[in-house]
């Protein structure tokens, strides 16, 4: 029978594949390399969900703009009345005089031909415009805050040292992280979550702090704090500060940041290195400013305020505070990484120890051996040796979805252990479909060879069209899922085409052998 | 071995009657009880908030735990005793869904140990933002719906060759939901419904008996496991989310080997009456049906015992939905057809 011989093939050969790859599991080095992943709620470790805040990237955008359309105003010399930030992500303007509006007109059309006009009025010879910018230009500020922000992130996990991280992006501004294994978790989230915008600013030295303090801020100056903790206490202060809204220099020139440790105090500092613009920056600004403070911010936390002494040339400054080494060291890591084009907020967590784990897969386990053994047992009293060929395919099931799983790379998650689980007791089904209809067929007084063959031609259809609508399931749900209940859906997907390929061909093979090759009259069924 | 004698005949279309009432006293009680307690209790991963799994080294009273968080502001929050009981664990659950990005789990240790006086173990944290808690309760309701209409176009494809027909239906019925969700003119939850009565409707007009029977059933499976949740006070996770698409598939894996046999037997038996054709299918498949649903019972029994705390809901989930699937597709996805001929339709 070369229809037989064919069949047997493809058998050994599907099992043989799936032995293979369930090895380097079991045994780390083996060929071909392709371990069972578990997912996170096994081996334990942290999946976040971020949120980017993809308007402030727009919002800072128009900011900056708003800065450049003063700038080129006083560089053409066209007089304005005020130039403003409005509603968030609007340019407000007025500009007295037909001169001047004339000037600017021409300037519309070329230097600022990228935004829109909203809206434009001229009273009194006094031109009243809003501006903002198009739509797809926002668009397209905010899909690059997204990726711009996972970079970013990703560099700085790469940075913390973090095995095996996985981080993607989901949707339009949410940001997926894994990270397996990792201990400490809090330490994680501020690495990740922090914005890291570094500044440099001015003290505001002529107007009264005290005044500020009262509600009397000066334009042009912002009230910021500088945190600390009194060792003695342990108790926060928080220092303010009068600062000068405008930045002088950012973190966007730098070069390097590393921790040092301060032969004076024995703390540790951070000290940074600007690249070659930033340091001729950072030269006039020192140059342009002795014997003034300069506030060293971050995220609108003051850091430290510094007197500068003399002119700083070279591009290197220091950060210092009261870090622990670990802080400083966090510190470090953001600032060489860079800052977050807009900040990003934690909107899903979950969190997984390394001992909850081991105790999900232990439980896990058992459950699948108890239950396991007890649908063997039952088929072997209900079905005799029928029911013992059921049991080895029932066997193989498993080991092939463990193939499937190495093979295919997918991750095993508690939910999926459910899904092995429930396969052992939906896989028998078919097996079941097929000897019912051949115990029926016997009760029609056919051989048992016959009774064989039609059980599985009649069961075939059946057996299909019922596993295709589970499958049907399982898809969506893998579609829809996310983490662990995708796990689900792998291993109830992998289950059922297990099942199906060892009712219809495996068991299948097995009967044929008996019957015709070994010539048994009957089996017991 | 048998359970079932191989000529038994037992008179199932006779008491459809009375299935009926069960059936329809079964989706009364979980609706009354739906409408009762508010409807769905939604665990963390719908509503959003935070839930921490915790294991202390040495028994104390849920009292001394409270007492101990009460030193932490975690807003409205609840304390659980979670798995077996000897092993110490307990859940706590805030609505707050912030504050684990500053160190909420650090200041819960702190004040547990404080509270017991000894070694407290953080096993778990989620915490669900109340936008990711909406979005995720939005894409459980579709992918249900999604599920279900997949199913009606292979069942109308296989059983009657209307491949194309339900596939138009599905189609449109899935794209209209899906912009009128972008419309916003309802909430989703009334849409969809609205979506699967008229679906229902059609399969009537266009004559997908078969489609109808089995979705009717798996609507029928899903609203009962959905009521004895509610009156268990379970709640909603993703797993149950998973444990009800299973449901589905199972239940209408039962079903279609019911109307498999159905089909095979109008053939062979063309001058029979219809209830007598059913019945004899049913009793065909009797012993299939109960052997499957004792072995599937068996295995998900000993995931709903020893699994552990985090699959227990789960496995219950699968315990009714197993129970209910098997009782479906003999008592109401077949009567159906009857009904159908009944009111003068071709079968």
């Amino acid at each position: 029978m070369k229809n037989f011989s064919w069949r047997v093939i493809i058998v050994f050969a599907v099992i043989i594949a799936a032995i293979v790859y369930i090895f380097p599991t079991i045994n780390q080095g083996w060929w071909p390399h392709k371990k069972i992943n578990l997912g996170l709620d096994l081996q334990g470790g942290m999946h976040l969900v971020l949120e980017v805040d993809t308007d402030k990237s727009v919002e800072s955008t128009i900011e900056r703009m708003t800065y450049e359309v003063r700038s080129l105003l006083k560089k053409e010399n066209i007089r304005y009345v005020g130039i403003d930030r409005i509603e968030d992500t609007k340019i407000s303007l007025k500009i007295r005089g037909n001169n001047n509006i004339l000037s600017f007109n021409k300037l519309l059309d070329t230097e600022l031909k990228d935004l829109r006009v909203l809206s434009k009025s001229t009273d009194n010879e006094i031109l009243t415009m809003i501006l903002n910018l198009p739509d797809n230009e926002t668009r397209h500020i905010k899909k690059l805050a997204t990726e711009q922000a996972l970079e970013t992130i990703r560099n700085r996990i790469d940075q913390f040292g973090v095995n095996e991280p996985d981080i993607r992006r989901q949707g339009e501004k949410r940001i997926l992280i894994q990270l397996p294994g990792i201990k400490d978790t809090q330490r994680a989230k501020e690495l990740i979550g922090k914005t890291a915008l570094l500044e440099f600013k001015l003290l505001d030295e002529t107007h009264d702090l005290n005044a500020a303090l009262k509600g009397n801020i000066p334009a042009g100056s912002e009230l910021l704090y500088q945190d600390n903790e009194d060792t003695a206490t342990e108790r926060a202060i928080s220092t303010p500060y009068l600062v000068k809204k405008r930045t002088l220099l950012t973190g966007e020139y730098l070069t390097d940041a590393r921790v040092q440790i301060d032969s004076q105090f024995n703390e540790p500092y951070i000290s940074i290195n600007f690249d070659k613009k930033g340091a001729r920056i950072f030269e006039r600004i020192t140059e342009e400013n002795v014997k003034k403070r300069l506030a060293i911010v971050l995220d609108n936390k003051v850091y430290s305020a510094p007197v500068i002494q003399e002119k700083i040339s070279g591009g290197e400054a220091r950060i210092t505070g009261n870090f622990t080494t670990e802080e400083a060291r966090d510190l470090a890591i953001v600032l060489r990484a860079g800052a977050l084009p807009a900040p990003v907020e934690i909107i899903e967590e979950r969190t997984v120890g390394p001992s909850l784990g081991a105790d999900s897969i232990r439980k896990g386990l058992i459950s699948m051996y108890v239950g396991g053994i007890l649908v063997v047992l039952f088929m072997v009293v209900y079905y005799k040796v029928s029911g013992l060929i059921a049991n080895i395919a029932l066997i193989l099931n498993i080991v092939l979805i463990a193939g499937g799983l190495a093979g295919f790379q997918a991750t095993l998650t508690l939910p999926g252990i459910a899904g092995i689980i429930l396969t052992i007791g939906m896989a028998v089904d078919a097996n079941v479909l097929i000897f019912e209809r051949i115990r029926e067929e016997m009760n029609l007084g056919k051989t048992q060879r016959a009774a064989v063959n039609a059980g599985y031609s009649k069961a075939t259809l059946t057996i299909l069209d019922a596993n295709v609508t589970t499958l049907i399931a399982a898809l969506v749900l893998f579609q829809f899922g996310t983490g662990p209940v995708k796990g689900f859906a792998v291993t109830l997907s992998l289950g059922v085409l297990a099942s199906l390929f060892t009712a219809l061909i495996l068991t299948r093979l097995v009967f044929d052998y008996l019957l015709i090759n070994r010539k048994i009259k009957s089996l017991s069924i | 071995m048998k359970f079932i004698k191989s000529d038994i005949n037992l008179n199932f279309t006779g008491k459809s009657k009375l299935a009926f009432y069960i059936s329809a006293t079964m989706i009364l009680v979980s609706f009354f009880s739906l409408i009762l307690h508010k409807g769905p209790k939604y665990g963390i991963d719908f509503a959003g908030g935070t839930l921490i799994q915790v294991k202390l080294f040495a028994p104390a009273s849920i009292n001394i735990i409270k007492s101990g968080l009460d030193t932490i502001d975690l807003g409205k929050s609840s304390v659980q005793q979670f798995g077996d009981k000897e092993e110490n664990e307990y859940l706590i659950k805030t609505d707050i869904s912030v504050m684990t990005s500053q160190g909420l789990s650090g200041k819960v240790k702190k004040a547990l140990e404080a509270a017991t006086g000894n070694e407290v173990e953080i096993r778990r944290i989620e915490m669900v933002g109340p936008q990711v808690g909406k979005d995720l309760r939005e894409k459980a309701l579709f992918a249900m719906f999604y599920s279900l209409l997949f199913i009606t176009i292979y069942i109308s494809g296989r059983f009657e060759f209307k491949w194309i027909l339900s596939g138009i239906m599905a189609v449109a019925l899935m794209s209209s939901v899906y912009f009128l969700s972008f419309i916003n003119l309802s909430s989703i939850p009334i849409l969809i419904t609205a979506a699967l009565i008229l679906a229902i409707i059609l399969f009537w007009f266009l004559n997908l008996k078969y489609a109808m029977g089995a979705i009717v059933a798996i609507i029928h499976d899903v609203i009962i496991t959905v009521g004895i949740f509610s009156i268990f006070d379970k709640e909603f996770t993703l797993p149950i989310i998973a444990a009800l698409l299973t449901i589905i598939g199972y239940s209408l894996n039962d079903t279609i080997i019911v109307f498999d046999r159905i089909r095979e037997n109008l053939k062979k038996y063309r001058k029979k009456p219809l209830d007598f054709t059913i019945n004899k299918s049913i009793n065909e498949t009797l012993s299939r049906t109960i052997l499957t649903s004792v072995t599937t019972l068996t295995v998900v029994i000993a995931l709903f015992v020893i699994g552990g705390g985090i699959v227990h809901d789960f496995a219950f989930a699968m315990i009714i939905g197993i129970l209910i699937g098997t009782y479906s597709s003999i008592y109401i996805a077949s009567p159906i057809l009857l009904i159908w001929q009944r009111s003068g339709k071709k079968i």
